[in-house]
């Protein structure tokens, strides 16, 4: 409210400055129609404002006089008294008008004297015109002692008496006892000074009201944005000249220059802040159209909206307020739209029946934060997810794998925004691609986060101001460049010492920072300047380590040395290498070099889209690591008991919430229809109590035409972890238990609860063939035996390579499966006799394991997950077998 | 180079007259037109650009204007010279942006008649014969000159 008042003093000032210059011809010529005209306008326009501003008195003496001059502009004649009326009551608003000024408020007092004045006139006139209408050809400059006897200059036409004028003489003559000696008050001042120059003048307090009203005039005045642009561009300049002279000044060191330097750095430094305030605006000039967007909105949609702002006084560049203001509006759109609910919907849902939608702004170090927050029905992510595997964004694994928050930024991807399915069942896809895109553009960053039935939170970072900024100056193969420190979140030096050890995960470089593992990008082989020779011998001890955050994600920049911060004045880059994603401009440094503004957004590409995955979990105290052969990805859950358990999720089909009513009991176990067939559920663990209303979240497994369902008591999180079943279990059903994220977990055995996967008609069962299986991890060959089982084999199996060798020696077997990675494909060739045929299993097959095992005369490498592949290979085998015999 | 048979022409520039500066690129004589050239300089340190394609040789501040660098020899699929300090650049602003194009030599500027312009033989090498104004027939070489235009906008192209 305070700066629509600033602007509206501002403003007036200027109007009344032209006005005043008309002031004196208008005493000589009263019945210039554009004076006249001109006056009325500028009342007119203080009266329309103050109205929304909250400003009675000035409101009431506009409203006052505005009727009064209208007559005239209809062509009545005016006369002197009625011009230092006027004159006088242009006075007193500017005498309102610097109080206002100085004090935000309208000072005490009143104006019954000058609005009874104005009243009378506009009554007399009235009346008059309604009287004279014959003697109108008359009208001349007719003024007598006592009241204003005026002589309209035409008859009115028959439309000119109209409803507005007849309330008015209503009201006038409501008050009229009062009006009379109002009058006398006012009538003394014209009597006294029937010149009406000094009518102005005349009287002290009238001089007090034109002092403080040429003060305004003083200390706001419009200048065009292009020469503050203007103004801008060239402290940058002297920022940078500056900087030059203080790069000089360090090399030599020559005393004179030192004192005047400092003198002129601190000038410039003050200079850049005052222009830097000149671009500054309130954040909340931007907001001043949204209480009538959502009053539009709630009444399109019938919904109940309130909106609430906080830190409107936030101030902001100008330039960037422009570029946030449509993404700002689609978001509140949005959450009218999408998120907020029916009032209906709300009272049923327990909540109040007016949904909230709140828009925050605060400053925090060098950006702005912008939250956008509403209390209504959240996304839905299940759609988000279904639509980022309809449309190609992620696999269902990878989809299964990712947190809410993971999920929700699908929305912002460019496929979203046309998904009518989505927009109209859950919402939230129109557009955002472009509202994230606008907020990229100026080096911000948005995140968003939902809760089912609760809400949505939007968070947009934007930096301060776009032309000058504070940047990191780091080396890299001896070439500098500039890192925007807003994304920097702190420098590590790495060293051998073992808080700062670079190590590698299958050749990608982590950092441990504090019990995190951080995701390394070798600044010099991102950009193409290492050499052949530096890849070799990369000596990772004395490097620097720039942590950067660009959104969620958390990553380090390698770099030879860090030099200095320096702020810099970013400039754009031209066309033959704007489209480098890794570059956001470039900036002349102070000894004059050029050096390129890295964009830690654009780098994030070169760390590959999986780490981008994993580095989300980081910020959520979780380890972030590559893949490796030892990881697995489990599901954990609760089931029972409050012991975490959990299944590797490369078991499960998927996960589902079934509705407990449509739960049956079945040949005495629970079943429930799912997708056209019947599905049996079985307790996860012990003691499991289903639940007593709502839904049932089951783990779906399948296994061609069966469908098992397991029912558990909450899903607690996917984590992939190492693997390594510490103790055995005497529970039937647990293999045993695993330390998974620093917890105890039981390792659920599918097998076990899950019956069909042995009793699955096996289609090699004529002849049961005896298989010997290699595989040192406890896990796999727990989850082997049983697949291998149903398929009609017998098994045994063995964990070294040397128990293998024992069993192969005193059984006969028909087919060795043997995990490959554990063992080299040529050591399992040695131990295996030549005649029987070897299938190795796999995590992760790569073309050099296949070659291997192809040398080693294997029959074929699958992948240990792939259950169908290695039963349809073993088939093979057994085929050729047969073949042969 | 001699410019003797043309000094006649060039008393006078009028409309139909070509001002040309002419520039040596791997020993073969070009022309650009001078209303397009802001400066010539001399380029002693420019800032790499890593990533950047291969006709982009780097950024320069030219009394506080950041120049980017093309290389002539790239644009012209011309064998790259070996890097060396105080090259010489033509200064040009082109669709707002400054650039520099690096050349072996500048020299001096000609008036020819637009007349005297010749159509690209049909031999020329195509990418040449698209960068191409026209050829003219100097005394004792061919002087081929650049549609500035054209080469900026397939070389923004290239690199995008």
């Amino acid at each position: 409210m305070d700066d629509l008042l600033r602007d509206f003093v501002a403003e007036t000032a200027e109007n009344i400055d032209i006005v005043d210059r008309e002031l004196v011809r208008f005493e000589q010529e009263p019945n210039n129609q554009s004076i006249v005209a001109q006056i009325f306008r500028l009342v007119h326009t203080i009266k329309g404002t103050c109205g929304f501003l909250g400003l009675p008195r000035l409101e009431a003496l506009t409203h006052a006089a505005e009727s009064a001059i209208d007559h005239f502009r209809d062509g009545a004649p005016v006369t002197k008294d009625v011009v230092s009326l006027i004159l006088s009551t242009i006075d007193r608003i500017k005498h309102i008008m610097a109080e206002l000024d100085r004090s935000t408020q309208e000072p005490e007092g009143t104006d019954s004297d000058l609005i009874g004045a104005l009243e009378s006139v506009s009554v007399e006139l009235i009346a008059q015109g309604v009287k004279n209408t014959s003697k109108a050809a008359l009208a001349t400059d007719i003024t007598t002692g006592e009241l204003t006897y005026q002589v309209l200059e035409r008859a009115l036409r028959p439309g000119e008496v109209s409803l507005d004028e007849l309330e008015r003489v209503f009201r006038a003559t409501e008050a009229e006892t009062e009006k009379k000696s109002k009058l006398e008050i006012s009538k003394p001042q014209q009597l006294e000074a029937p010149v009406s120059t000094e009518a102005r003048v005349s009287t002290e307090a009238s001089m007090q009201m034109n002092a403080p009203a040429s003060q305004i005039r003083q200390h706001s005045i419009r200048v065009p944005i292009e020469r503050l642009e203007h103004l801008m561009t060239m402290v940058s300049e002297l920022v940078l000249t500056r900087n030059q002279l203080l790069e000089i000044a360090r090399r030599d060191n020559d005393s004179r220059f030192k004192v005047p330097l400092q003198r002129l750095s601190q000038v410039t430094a003050e200079l850049q802040d005052s222009v830097m305030q000149t671009r500054m605006q309130p954040i909340g000039t931007a907001w001043a159209l949204l209480p009538r967007l959502v009053r539009d909105l709630s009444q399109e949609l019938n919904k109940n909206i309130e909106l609430h702002t906080v830190g409107a006084e936030t101030g902001i560049d100008r330039q960037l307020l422009e570029m946030i203001k449509d993404p700002m509006l689609h978001m509140i759109r949005n959450a009218a739209d999408h998120g907020i609910e029916t009032s209906d919907e709300r009272i049923r849902a327990g909540k109040p029946a007016s949904g909230k939608i709140k828009i925050e702004a605060a400053q925090k170090g060098g950006y702005i934060t912008l939250t956008i927050s509403d209390d209504g029905r959240g996304i839905n992510l299940d759609r988000v997810k279904e639509k980022a595997i309809e449309i190609g964004l992620a696999t269902k694994a990878e989809v299964q794998a990712m947190n809410d928050q993971q999920v929700a930024k699908f929305i912002f991807h460019a496929g979203f925004s046309t998904a009518n399915s989505l927009s109209n069942i859950s919402g939230r896809g129109v557009g955002m691609d472009v509202v994230r895109s606008n907020i990229e553009q100026i080096g911000g960053s948005i995140d968003i986060t939902t809760k089912h039935g609760q809400g949505t939170q939007v968070e947009i970072n934007i930096p301060l101001t776009l032309a000058i900024a504070a940047a990191l100056i780091v080396e890299c193969a001896g070439q500098r460049f500039a890192v925007p420190q807003m994304t920097v979140l702190e420098l590590v030096r790495a060293g051998s010492s073992n808080e700062a050890k670079i190590e590698h995960l299958n050749q990608a470089p982590v950092l441990r920072l504090r019990q995190r593992l951080l995701p390394l990008l070798q600044l010099k082989e991102v950009l193409g300047l290492q050499s052949e020779a530096d890849a070799k011998s990369a000596d990772w001890s004395k490097v620097f380590i720039v942590v950067c955050q660009v959104g969620q994600i958390r990553f380090g920049m390698v770099v030879d040395s860090v030099l200095q911060t320096e702020e810099i004045v970013v400039k754009p880059v031209s066309a033959p290498i704007a489209d480098l994603s890794c570059y956001s401009g470039m900036t002349i440094l102070g000894d004059g070099s050029v050096t390129m503004i890295l964009e830690p957004n654009g780098l994030l590409q070169y760390l590959g889209s999986h780490i981008e995955a994993h580095n989300d979990n980081a910020t959520e105290d979780h380890l972030a690591v590559g893949h490796s052969a030892n990881r697995t990805t489990f599901l954990v859950f609760r089931a029972g008991n409050l012991t975490p358990k959990a299944i590797p999720l490369s078991l499960i089909t998927r996960l589902e919430d079934i509705d407990l009513s449509k739960i049956e009991i079945s040949g005495g176990q629970h079943v429930v229809q799912y997708r056209g067939q019947l599905m049996s559920l079985k307790p996860a663990g012990e003691n499991f109590v289903l639940r007593q209303n709502g839904t049932q979240p089951v783990i779906v497994f399948t296994d061609e035409q069966t469908v098992v369902g397991l029912m558990v008591d909450q899903i607690i999180d996917i984590i992939e972890d190492e693997l390594s079943i510490s103790t055995g279990s005497l529970t039937p059903g647990i293999l045993g238990s695993a330390i998974i994220r620093e917890r105890s977990t039981e390792i659920i055995d599918v097998a076990y609860h899950v019956p069909h996967f042995q009793k699955k008609s096996a289609k090699a069962a004529n002849s049961k063939r005896h298989i010997l299986l290699i595989e040192r991890n406890d896990m796999f060959r727990s989850m082997l035996v049983p697949v291998l089982q149903a398929a009609g084999y017998t098994v045994s199996s063995a964990g070294q390579l040397r128990e293998a060798e024992q069993l192969l020696a005193t059984n006969s077997y028909d087919v060795v499966v043997a995990n490959v990675e554990v063992e080299a494909p040529a050591s399992i060739a040695l131990v295996v006799p030549q005649s029987l045929q070897v299938i190795g299993i796999a995590n992760r097959t790569s073309a050099s394991l296949l070659e291997a095992a192809g040398n080693a005369g294997f029959h074929d490498v699958v992948g240990i997950f792939d259950r169908e592949g290695l039963i349809a290979s073993l088939l093979a085998c057994d085929n050729l077998q047969e073949e042969a015999a | 180079m001699s410019v003797a048979a043309n000094s006649s022409n060039s008393s006078a520039a009028n409309a139909s007259d070509n001002q040309l500066i002419t520039v040596v690129i791997d020993q073969q004589l070009f022309g650009l037109p001078i209303q397009q050239i802001r400066d010539v300089f001399v380029v002693n340190d420019m800032t790499r650009v890593p990533l950047a394609s291969d006709s982009v040789l780097g950024l320069y501040n030219l009394r506080g204007h950041v120049l980017t660098i093309l290389s002539m020899r790239a644009i012209l699929n011309l064998e790259q010279a070996a890097a060396s300090n105080n090259q010489i650049a033509v200064g040009i602003e082109w669709q707002g942006q400054s650039l520099g194009l690096l050349v072996d030599s500048v020299g001096e500027v000609m008036t020819l008649p637009r007349s005297n312009r010749e159509p690209n033989p049909a031999n020329l090498d195509p990418r040449w014969a698209s960068l191409s104004a026209g050829v003219f027939r100097l005394d004792d070489c061919l002087l081929v000159e650049l549609n500035l235009n054209h080469l900026l906008s397939t070389t923004n192209k290239k690199a995008a």
